[in-house]
């Protein structure tokens, strides 16, 4: 767990600082140097137009942690309010809410994503609100799940009894009894989001050039395979580790949690 | 009471039955949710189709032809009335029928879906099996960390990858198109690999769970050999829980070729949906969204089926 949080730390630190960081402007364009390989001055070689590819991947970190940050943000606000709704209240809200979970569901996907970007245009902003959009049913879901346990349990009982209204409880009594899974599911919502988005950019749905997306690197980069593979390979490797990292962190907090509720029924 | 057999028919029927009242709201509230979402994309199809220099007068009449100046409820009670009938409109582009767009379109997507399954299942449950009998070894530890990589890279660097070493470099296989089998491999191994990267991890924890069980512990008492204790005794009853993956995966696989079919420019229903998105074809976007939900609710709903079908305790719950 430790590798994945500092692994992790390095990305935030990359997409903060990234702009600082980068030898040369993401924008500068320099058509004579169009598809430069490698070299001692552009350390990951050069796009079709010039622009040095390290630096725009360096820009593409902060657009990357942007898109995953706010997107887990909107979509785990939205789908906390839904399942802790229909978790605590039931009844028609909870058939209500759920059947509207069943119908984004039914979506299998980026489908859904694909086509409220194409609806909102293709954007940064318009993205993120897509794949929010997309992304709160899984939330809402394990929300629910987890309030039709907790619900039963004593304290919530006993927090009833001294008169605590529905949102007070689930303020104060069950959301910080069912954070841990969320917080998981967070993690791989935030993997999720990132490739996401790097897949909407590369069909053109996403953030639109120049604005440097690792995703729209890529789609960039296929016309030049065999003539310039680096174009391709290290907006690929970012990505790679990025959501590795991600997924990695988000295992090794799952066996964590895990071992601790196994710990806490002995 | 009921002979065995009439017995397990009936709750199986019974069973099928309330899955598909449940899929009818679900499948009103997809076509809801597809026909407000596509009538709210940016841009007029009348100056698609007849581009932004025609006659004021033209485009009216198109419109009207097309039923497009009526109100939004009206355009959706005749949506509505020709999905009962089947009739999924024409294509605003090319004039022909939606249905008949997505039918010469379909074989080629689930072909690859299908392919990219097999795939994913030969990788997966060797590699699985192999995991869970020498757990917490370094053999475990590589399977898991395939598994990590698997899940982790991108479809769309994955196809380019593949393309660059197979295709281009090694002249093996063709880049892209359909036709004969060795152009299937490439555009199903970038579509397979992620699945199997899932179905490595669930076959592994499924098996692990199921030689705790006291009738391996029986069999491996009786002497057999450890080749058939795993594959006669756990390994069937390991695959059960993997039926429920492959069928939520199956929905990954129908929208990972929207990727991948773009990539290897496969003539399937992914490319065909982007392409319709791109040209603001109402008609066919709502027919193509429609087609690959409807697929996958009819997945999942087999998924069901076939795991009652497999374990009699999900019978008795679903009584």
């Amino acid at each position: 767990m430790w590798i994945g949080l500092f692994f992790l730390g390095l990305f935030i630190l990359i997409a903060f600082l990234g702009p600082s960081l980068s030898p040369f402007d993401p924008f500068e364009q320099n058509l004579k140097e169009g598809l430069a390989p490698p070299s001692p001055q552009h350390w990951l070689g050069q796009d079709k137009l010039g622009r040095d590819i390290l630096s725009r991947i360096l820009s593409g970190a902060r657009i990357s942690l942007w898109v995953g940050v706010m997107t887990v943000s909107i979509s785990l606000s939205i789908g906390v309010v839904v399942g802790a709704t229909a978790g605590l209240f039931g009844g028609w809200a909870d058939e209500v809410l759920m059947r509207l979970v069943d119908v984004f569901l039914a979506f299998p996907g980026i489908l859904l994503a694909i086509a409220f970007a194409a609806v909102l245009g293709p954007s940064l902003r318009n993205v993120i609100l897509a794949l929010s959009l997309m992304g709160w049913v899984g939330y809402a879901r394990l929300v629910r799940g987890q309030i039709l346990v907790a619900r039963e349990e004593e304290y919530v009982t006993a927090a009833r009894a001294l008169g605590a209204g529905s949102f007070r409880l689930i303020r104060r009594h069950l959301l910080p009894n069912i954070l841990a899974p969320v917080i998981v599911e967070a993690t791989f919502g935030m993997a999720g989001a990132i490739v996401t988005e790097a897949s909407l950019s590369f069909l053109g749905l996403g953030v639109q050039p120049p604005t440097p997306s690792w995703g729209a690197m890529l789609s960039d980069g296929r016309s030049f395979l065999l003539l310039a593979p680096h174009l391709t390979t290290f907006p690929g490797l970012a990505i790679l580790f990025v959501v590795m990292t991600l997924n990695l962190l988000g295992d090794r907090l799952r066996d964590r949690l895990d071992v601790k509720s196994h710990t806490q029924l002995k | 009471m009921l002979p065995f057999r009439g017995f397990i028919k009936g709750v199986m029927v019974r069973l099928l039955i309330r899955r598909l009242l449940w899929a009818i709201p679900v499948v009103l509230g997809v076509l809801t949710l597809v026909f407000f979402l596509i009538h709210l994309i940016p841009g007029d199809p009348i100056d698609l189709m007849l581009g932004e220099q025609a006659a004021q007068a033209d485009r009216e009449a198109l419109r009207k032809a097309l039923h497009l100046d009526d109100p939004i409820p009206a355009q959706y009670g005749r949506f509505l009335s020709g999905m009962l009938r089947g009739d999924l409109g024409r294509s605003l582009r090319t004039g022909r029928p939606v249905s008949e767009m997505i039918a010469a379109r379909y074989p080629a997507t689930l072909q690859l879906a299908f392919s990219a399954l097999l795939i994913s299942l030969l990788i997966a449950v060797p590699i699985g099996i192999y995991s869970a009998v020498r757990p917490n070894t370094p053999a475990d530890s590589g399977a898991l960390f395939l598994s990590l990589l698997g899940v982790s890279i991108p479809n769309f660097w994955l196809g380019p990858l593949l393309i660059l070493l197979f295709s281009i470099k090694l002249d093996w296989l063709p880049v892209s198109g359909r036709g004969g089998p060795a152009a299937l491999i490439l555009p199903a191994l970038t579509l397979g690999i992620g699945m199997s990267a899932l179905l490595i991890r669930m076959t592994r924890s499924s098996l692990l769970e199921v030689v705790r069980k006291d009738y391996v512990l029986a069999a491996r008492a009786k002497g057999l050999p450890e080749r058939a204790v795993i594959l006669k005794h756990a390994f069937p009853n390991a695959l059960i829980p993997l039926f429920t993956v492959v069928g939520l995966q199956f929905g990954a696989l129908l929208t990972g070729s929207i990727i991948t079919e773009t990539i290897f420019s496969w003539p399937g229903l992914g490319r065909l949906t982007l392409q319709a998105i791109q040209s603001r074809d109402y008609p066919l976007v709502q027919g193509c969204i429609l087609a690959i939900s409807l697929t996958y609710l009819f997945a999942n709903l087999l998924v069901d089926l076939l795991y009652a079908a497999a374990d009699p305790r999900v019978r008795l719950l679903e009584e």
